[in-house]
C-alpha cells in the first residue's frame, strides 16, 4: 500500500517496459526504496539507522563468506586457521578485523536504532508488527555474534561458550540434557564448534528473510516521523529517491567514516586480548566477559545472587536475562498513550532521559565489570529500574500524563504553517 | 476453474453426509503429517553426544603420588576433575560443619568412598555457569573455607568441596567412580 499521490513507475525503455510485464522486479524497488515511496519530509538523522543496519549486514555477509573460504570449523585447527588468515591470507586481516568490528558496528547501529523506537514511540499502532519483527532480528543478531564469536576458538571463545550453553543447564530437570544436546558432548569441544559454524553461516540470511518481512510490514503504513502525527496530506511527504536515497547517502558516508577509523587505526580496542590464546578446557581466564554488546544484559544475569522465594538464584538470572528482551515484544501494549512521540510527552520524556538511558549504561558498565561489589549491588539497582520501567512506569505515565499539543499536521510541524484551505484541493 | 462437481455427486455419499473424499484426504493428510515428525527424530538426534565423544566417558587415574594436602587435575569427559587428598585437618573441619546449615546438605562421608574419607574426588566444573574454581593446583587461592574458588562469580566451596558463599546452586558434583586398587582411580 502507499499513499494515493506516490508516483507511479512508468518504463519508458522498450526494455523495461518488456521486463515489467514478465517480472516487475524494477516496479517493486521503484515503489519500495524509489520515487514510488512517499516518506514523512520531516525526518531527522535518527532515521537513518535502518539503512545504516543494512549496510553493517551486507558488509558481515560480504566479508563473513570470504572468511568461511580460509576458516576451518576443526576445534585442533580453528585457532591455527584464524592466525593463518591473519598472517598468511592476501587481505585477510582485513577482513578479519573489518567483520570483528562489522559486528560491533552493527550493534552501535541497532541499539541506536532500537532506542529512536523507544523514544518516537515507533512501535506503536499500526506498527506493532514492524516493532515485533524487529525484536525478531534483535534475537537473531545476538545468536548470529554469540556463535561468530565462538570460532576463533580462543580463550574467550571457549568459556563464552560454556557459560552461555550453561545457562541452558539452568532450567529445571531437563537443563542438563538440553545443554548436551546443544553441544553435542559434555563441554564445548568439534561437536560444538562445528554446529555454530553452520548456524553462524545460516542466520545471516534468516535475517535478511526477517528484514524483507521488516519493510514489508513497515511500508503498509509508511515510515513515523519525529512528530508522530500521521501523514495526511501529499505535503506532508516527499519522495524516498531521490530526498532520502541522498540523506542516507550522506549517513552512509558518515558511518564508514567512523568504522574505518576504528578498522585501521584501532582494530583490537573492542576485542579481549584473552581471545589471543587458544582454548583450554582446564583453565578458566581470571575474568571472563562477553562482547561488549551483551554487557547490560550480562550484568542482569549476575545480578539474581539470591534465590527467589522458590526459584533458584541461577534460574532467576537466566530468566531475568532473557525476559529483559523477551518484554519488548510486549511494549506496544504496555505503553498505552496514544501520543507516539516523546516530543509531546513531558513526562515521559523526563522518565525516557533520566531513567531508562542512565539505566542502560549502569547496566552496561556492571556489565563488563568484575563480579564483585558495588558492581553487583548497583546491577540490581538498575536490573529492578530496568523491568519497572516498562511494567509499571509506562503504563502508569501513559494514563496519568497531560501531553503537549500535536501540531495539526507534519507539514505545519516543519513550516509553522499548513495552508488547510490547499487540504480540499489535494486530497 | 470448474467447480470440483464430482465429489458432491450424492452417489458418492453416504447416508451420514460422510463422503469417501473425506477418509482420503484426513488419511493422506495424517501419513504426510506423521511422516513429516518422523523426518525430525534423526535432525533432532544428530545433535546429541556422538558415539566417540560417549566412547571416552571413564577413565583410569594414577593416584599415588598425591600427598595428603595435594590436589591434581584430571581430565574427564574433557572437563576437569579434582582428585585431592584431604589432610586428617581438612576432614575435622568439612565433618565439623553442621550439613543442616548448608546450601546443599551433605556430610563428607556422602561425598567419598567408606574408608577412603580423604579422598574427594569432584568435577572441576562450578556448578554456577561452568568455570573451572582455582585450588586444584599448586598455589592457587582456595576461598574462604579453604577448598575451592570460582574466580567468574565469587563461588567459595569449602574442604568437602561444598558451595558455602556466593551464586552456585549446589555442591561440586561428584562423579561415578572406583577404586581399582589403592593407587589407581577409575572415573566413570
Amino acid at each position: 500500500m502507499s499513499f494515493p499521490w506516490a508516483n507511479e513507475y512508468k518504463p519508458s525503455h522498450p526494455f523495461m517496459q518488456w521486463m515489467d510485464e514478465k517480472l516487475p522486479l524494477p516496479r517493486f524497488v521503484y515503489n519500495a526504496i524509489g520515487a514510488g515511496y512517499p516518506v514523512p519530509r520531516n525526518l531527522n538523522y535518527w532515521w537513518n539507522f535502518g539503512i545504516l543496519a543494512l549496510v553493517c549486514l551486507t558488509l558481515q555477509i560480504v566479508t563473513g563468506i570470504v572468511l568461511a573460504m580460509h576458516y576451518a570449523a576443526n576445534a585442533g585447527v580453528a585457532f591455527d586457521s584464524v592466525e593463518h588468515i591473519m598472517r598468511d591470507v592476501n587481505w585477510g586481516w582485513l577482513m578479519r578485523y573489518a567483520h570483528a568490528n562489522g559486528a560491533s558496528a552493527f550493534f552501535v547501529v541497532i541499539y541506536i536504532h532500537i532506542f529512536r523506537g523507544f523514544f518516537y514511540g515507533s512501535y506503536k499502532a499500526p506498527r506493532e508488527m514492524v516493532w515485533l519483527l524487529g525484536v525478531v532480528i534483535f534475537l537473531l543478531m545476538m545468536a548470529t555474534a554469540f556463535m561468530g564469536y565462538v570460532l576463533p576458538w580462543g580463550q574467550m571463545s571457549f568459556w563464552g561458550a560454556k557459560v552461555i550453553t550453561g545457562l541452558f543447564g539452568a532450567i529445571p530437570l531437563v537443563g542438563e540434557p538440553i545443554q548436551q544436546w546443544l553441544l553435542g558432548g559434555f563441554a564445548p569441544d568439534n561437536a560444538a564448534l562445528n554446529r555454530f559454524f553452520s548456524l553462524h553461516y545460516l542466520l545471516p540470511f534468516v535475517i535478511i528473510g526477517v528484514v524483507v518481512l521488516h519493510i514489508w510490514a513497515l511500508h503498509i503504513p509508511g515510515s513515523s516521523n519525529p512528530t508522530g502525527v500521521e501523514v495526511k496530506t501529499e505535503s506532508d511527504t516527499v519522495p524516498f529517491h531521490p530526498y532520502f536515497i541522498v540523506k542516507d547517502g550522506w549517513a552512509v558516508g558518515a558511518f564508514l567514516f567512523l568504522y574505518c577509523a576504528v578498522l585501521f587505526f584501532a582494530p583490537n580496542m573492542l576485542g579481549h586480548p584473552d581471545n589471543y590464546i587458544p582454548a583450554n578446557p582446564m583453565s578458566t581466564p581470571a575474568h571472563i566477559v562477553p562482547e561488549w554488546y551483551f554487557w547490560p544484559f550480562y550484568a542482569i544475569l549476575r545480578a539474581f545472587t539470591f534465590d527467589f522465594f522458590f526459584i533458584p538464584a541461577k534460574l532467576m538470572g537466566v530468566l531475568a536475562m532473557f525476559g529483559s528482551i523477551l518484554i519488548w515484544f510486549f511494549l506496544p501494549w504496555l505503553d498505552k498513550s496514544p501520543v507516539r512521540s516523546g516530543h509531546y510527552r513531558p513526562t515521559f520524556r523526563k522518565f525516557f532521559w533520566f531513567g531508562l538511558i542512565p539505566t542502560m549504561l549502569v547496566l552496561f558498565y556492571c556489565g563488563g565489570a568484575p563480579a564483585e561489589e558495588p558492581y553487583v549491588m548497583f546491577s540490581q539497582i538498575a536490573s529492578l529500574y530496568y523491568f519497572a520501567h516498562f511494567l509499571i512506569i509506562l503504563p502508569i505515565v501513559s494514563s496519568i500524563e497531560r501531553p503537549d499539543p500535536l501540531p495539526f499536521s507534519i507539514t505545519e510541524a516543519v513550516l509553522g504553517h499548513d495552508d488547510k484551505a490547499a487540504l480540499g484541493t489535494t486530497a | 476453474m470448474a467447480h470440483d462437481a464430482g465429489t458432491d455427486t450424492p452417489e458418492l455419499t453416504a447416508g451420514d453426509g460422510v463422503r469417501r473424499r473425506d477418509f482420503i484426504n484426513i488419511a493422506a493428510a495424517s501419513a504426510a503429517g506423521v511422516g513429516g515428525v518422523v523426518t525430525l527424530l534423526p535432525l533432532i538426534s544428530q545433535m546429541a553426544p556422538s558415539a566417540d565423544v560417549l566412547a571416552e566417558s571413564s577413565v583410569e587415574i594414577d593416584i599415588s603420588q598425591i600427598k595428603p594436602g595435594q590436589a591434581i587435575k584430571g581430565v574427564f569427559r574433557k572437563q576437569p576433575v579434582f582428585i585431592r587428598n584431604l589432610t586428617p585437618a581438612e576432614v575435622a573441619e568439612a565433618n565439623k560443619v553442621p550439613t543442616g546449615s548448608l546450601r546443599d546438605p551433605q556430610s563428607l562421608a556422602e561425598r567419598t568412598k567408606p574408608g577412603k574419607e580423604n579422598w574427594l574426588i569432584t568435577m572441576g566444573v562450578c556448578t554456577h555457569l561452568g568455570c573451572v574454581p582455582l585450588g586444584a593446583g599448586e598455589g592457587e587461592v582456595k576461598g574462604e573455607f579453604g577448598g575451592y574458588f570460582c574466580p567468574c562469580h565469587g563461588s567459595h566451596y569449602d574442604t568437602a568441596a561444598r558451595i558455602r558463599k556466593g551464586p552456585a546452586p549446589t555442591n561440586l558434583e561428584v562423579p561415578e567412580y572406583a577404586f581399582n586398587s589403592d593407587t589407581v582411580v577409575k572415573i566413570g
